[in-house]
């Protein structure tokens, strides 16, 4: 399954496409290609893993990943790694951009598995460099990045503050504070709550002791970073009127997960408060599009390994072993654990009033706080301030702002992901393949 | 472990695993301004997954290429908005 | 509040067209409503090309646009930073030597009304804008023509038309026209009826629905946004042939229309087709227009792509606008202002005058017979929609 490298003709058929690489895409991938079917992965990915299973030496994957993704390789499913899905529609397949080559593919389905990204939301400072997400710092330490010396400020929302801050102390950073912005009571109910899923638990006492050492606050939060032309220092309060300055040269700071939907949404798959709408065999509003892990939920590894053989098993024909009653109760499982996380740690009012006047909400067209007017729809922001109409389309802005002033997502318009006119056109201008399957 | 592979980030020699995360390279290397933004503010990724669009680039001529999707290959050229470097010297 | 008394004149449709209406109806001191369907700018205005542009399709076309273009013209200081109104001038590029000839007699036509520009050759071209193909013949330069952000122009006339006593509702679909009313839906699902001493129909491609008979059908074209290069071109660039894709009415057609922006992205048209009110990207025509857009400006292949969106054109049979009063049903209280296709932003501030000039009965500043609402169209069997 390790990309071969090779350059894919100009147009490709096959019976399924994997749009994602993470844990979902691997399950669906390895199902529907150990049932027969010709399955093409398409991951925007350097290699397989998605976000969670990110690595640079593969014995630093959990025993579950590694045989999972061995499995995959054995599977048959071919793996194309930096694959852009760029455009698509049921019809015309999907429009992907890889390294130099522009192509289409058409599947007769389609599993969506394109995963989740962070929450940010704005507070003065948040634009200075060496400010990121803490699953923005995962992705750097998981890729190799070299942590030791720096002093870091670990805070923010959820599952990701103990990994985040356990990797950061393993790796040789100085941990300055930790800080999970719920009340103790929410994440003390939380853990409680974990009893139910010892491998959660115990995930988390693992993660707690690698950085014993050091407090780990909750009920609180970040206010505000400086710093010139870096960040250098972080404000954080308890929001009772205690506030601490740390020193600090790398602020990991975000709230929670927000689903990627959109592919699903540019397909015309129902989209409902911003989740994919799936039946019990992972199938979307669209005929033969499935959807699978977090853009039906945020739920963490379990749940996109059980929807991701749910939809790789569906998308393939194979409906019956679809629903068998094992995976079925495992995932309804799994997606009662992502609601309880999502209560636990939803962000706090305070949150929402951080920004200053001058504060940048959207980074890429630098539009700042005291330019939007929360009585305006979305549409209207966007015409009027161009918010959200830069090259992440949204994708960071929008969500903040969907939790700031109840706008909804606007639309999604094709490209995805800015790609190179010429390389855009190309897909667009390329036929079916002349010999359709019937 | 991939052999280290030489690429040129703003004039400078940094040895990298090859297949490196070029996002990371440049971290490692010190980066602190990837892109200037609109009004001028230096900026760095925040996501790691190609989402936020701040870490582009320009790589071998090529501007706009988001370094969190690129590997290192040997003989890469980087230019980045040049912004100061994390740990001088 | 005007919606429960009388106001002088509602104005349906807070595109640029109709803002620039209420503008200044609210400058001769008539008490304004305002009513649109979302928020002002936010139909085809949101989505235009915001190119202010001399065109001489027919001698009342130039008469208008070169009028129109200098209002925008004495305009230009007082717009806010936000409508990124700047001089970039226009350059028609001709491909062979016959076109630069042709170009040659545009010049001459031109200079007739006052409007500047002069025929560049290859050479001079080249060293204006030296990311352009090589091998072009030369081109028109028309230095004053300019480009501008259109949704806020929209936003801007109808915030100064408030701040002269004018009102707005946003969000408020207007059901029906009648003899100086207009019916309003309620979030209840009953009406709200309005009565004023005149209503404009600015209401673009929406107009038919609302003055059943106006030869106005959706004309969609395709526009895609590149991310930041400032420094790739310096002034419009616009090929002649562009004059015969919007001259003509029928089938589908594509040419090279690309503007810089304020901010250094490159806006990149253009198409045309007739599709009723298919928003859907048409792929195989957007290739085209982007392989056509390639083929003057090589290094846009290069670019990246952040958006690409539709929008429509309000088009007429005869290429002119709607400007004056409805002679039809509505009796004497109905006027019109509509019908641009892709000059509405061009033409707004002379369709403004020249219809003010017309409700208060002053000395119009065009000729408006060409573009009386009630006039012989060509063919007319093509102006029902599709």
């Amino acid at each position: 399954m390790r990309d071969n490298g090779d350059a894919p003709s100009a147009a490709m058929e096959c019976d399924v496409a994997v749009v994602g690489g993470g844990p979902a895409g691997i399950a669906a991938a390895t199902r529907a290609a150990e049932h027969g079917a010709r399955v093409i992965v398409l991951d925007q990915g350097l290699a397989p893993g998605g976000q969670i299973w990110r690595h640079h030496d593969p014995r630093h994957l959990p025993r579950a990943a590694r045989r999972w993704m061995e499995r995959c390789e054995r599977s048959g499913a071919r793996w194309l790694s930096e694959a852009a899905v760029v455009d698509g529609a049921t019809e015309r397949g999907l429009a992907v951009v890889r390294r130099d080559a522009a192509f289409r593919v058409y599947p007769r389905a389609v599993v969506i598995a394109t995963g989740a990204r962070e929450l940010f939301l704005p507070f003065p400072g948040w634009t200075l460099p060496n400010v990121m997400g803490m699953g923005g710092a995962q992705a750097l330490i998981k890729g190799g990045a070299d942590v030791s010396g720096r002093r870091v400020v670990v805070a923010g929302s959820g599952p990701l503050v103990l990994p985040v801050a356990a990797a950061m102390a393993r790796g040789g950073a100085t941990l300055v504070a930790v800080a999970e912005q719920a009340p103790l009571r929410s994440v003390a109910g939380f853990a409680t709550a974990l009893w139910a899923h010892p491998s959660k638990l115990a995930q988390a006492a693992h993660y707690r002791g690698a950085f014993a050492r050091r407090s780990y606050h909750c009920g609180t939060w970040v206010l505000r970073a400086d710093g010139d032309g870096r960040v250098q220092q972080v404000t954080l309060t308890d929001g009772r009127g205690r506030r601490r300055v740390e020193a600090c040269d790398l602020l990991c700071c975000s709230f929670g997960l927000v689903p990627n939907t959109e592919l699903a949404t540019l397909l015309g798959c129902t989209v409902v408060d911003g989740t994919v709408r799936t039946d019990s065999v992972q199938r979307t509003s669209v005929p033969n599009v499935f959807c699978a892990g977090e853009p039906t939920g945020v739920g963490g590894e379990q749940a996109a390994l059980v929807e991701g053989e749910i939809a790789g098993l569906a998308a393939s024909g194979h409906e019956d072993a679809a629903r068998a009653v094992s995976l079925q109760r495992a995932r309804d499982d799994w997606k009662r654990f992502s609601t309880r996380l999502a209560s636990a740690f939803h962000p706090r009012e305070e949150l929402l009033t951080l920004a200053d006047g001058d504060t940048i909400v959207c980074r890429c067209e630098d539009v700042r706080y005291h330019r939007l007017n929360a009585a305006w729809s979305v549409r209207q922001a966007k015409m009027y301030t161009r918010i959200g109409m830069g090259p992440c389309q949204g994708a960071v802005c929008g969500a903040a702002c969907q939790v700031l002033f109840g706008w909804e997502r606007g639309t999604v318009r094709p490209p995805l992901g800015a790609p190179r006119v010429e390389a855009w056109m190309e897909t667009s201008a390329q036929e079916r393949p002349s010999s359709a399957t019937a | 472990m991939p052999p280290r592979v030489e690429i040129l980030v703003d004039g400078q020699r940094v040895l990298v695993h090859e297949g490196t995360p070029l996002v990371v390279a440049l971290f490692d290397a010190g980066v602190r301004g990837y892109r200037t933004s609109v009004s001028g503010e230096p900026r760095a990724p925040i996501c790691g997954m190609g989402i936020c669009f701040e870490c582009r680039v320009t790589v071998d001529g090529t501007s706009q290429r988001r370094s969190c999707l690129l590997p290192c290959v040997a003989g890469m050229i980087v230019e980045t908005a040049a912004g100061g470097r994390d740990r001088e010297g | 509040m005007m919606r429960a008394g009388h106001p002088d004149v509602v104005v349906v449709g807070a595109g640029v067209v109709g803002a620039a209406c209420a503008l200044a109806l609210a400058r001769e001191h008539q008490r304004v409503l305002i009513v649109d369907a979302d928020f002002p700018g936010g139909g085809s205005t949101g989505v235009a090309m915001g190119h202010i542009v001399v065109m001489d399709d027919s001698e009342a076309q130039l008469a208008l646009t070169a009028y129109s273009r200098s209002l925008w013209s004495e305009m230009a200081g007082e717009l806010p930073p936000d409508c990124e109104d700047e001089r970039r001038g226009t350059l028609w590029l001709a491909t062979t030597d016959e076109e630069l000839r042709a170009a040659g007699q545009k010049q001459a036509v031109y200079a007739r009304h006052g409007v500047a520009a002069s025929v560049v050759d290859a050479a001079a071209l080249a060293d204006m804008e030296p990311h352009l193909r090589p091998g072009l013949a030369g081109a028109l330069h028309v230095p004053d023509d300019s480009v501008l952000y259109p949704p806020a122009a929209a936003r801007y006339f109808v915030e100064r038309a408030c701040s002269l006593g004018a009102e707005v509702l946003e969000r408020c679909t207007v059901e029906e026209i009648g003899d100086g009313t207009v019916s309003l839906a309620t979030s209840g699902g009953s009406l709200d009826t309005v009565t004023a001493g005149a209503v404009v129909n600015a209401a673009g491609i929406d107009a038919p629905r609302l003055t059943p008979g106006l030869p106005i059908i959706p004309r969609k074209g395709h526009l895609v946004i590149t991310e930041r290069y400032p420094g790739m071109c310096s002034s419009q660039l616009v090929e002649l042939g562009y004059l015969h894709s919007a001259h003509t009415m029928e089938g589908e057609s594509v040419a090279f229309n690309v503007q810089p922006r304020a901010t250094g992205q490159l806006l990149i048209g253009s198409s045309r087709e007739l599709v009723g009110r298919d928003r859907r990207i048409n792929h195989r025509l957007l290739a085209a227009m982007l392989q056509r857009a390639i083929g003057f400006l090589p290094s846009l292949a290069r670019c990246a792509t952040v958006r690409a969106w539709t929008g429509f054109r309000p088009a007429t049979p005869d290429k002119l606008p709607l400007i004056g009063r409805w002679d039809g049903d509505g009796g004497e209280r109905l006027w019109i202002a509509a019908g641009h296709e892709g000059l509405g932003i061009t033409m707004a501030l002379g369709t403004a005058e020249l219809l003010v000039s017309q409700m208060l009965g002053t000395s119009a500043p065009v000729d408006p017979a060409p573009f009386a609402p009630g006039r012989v169209m060509p063919g007319t069997t093509c102006c029902t929609e599709h």
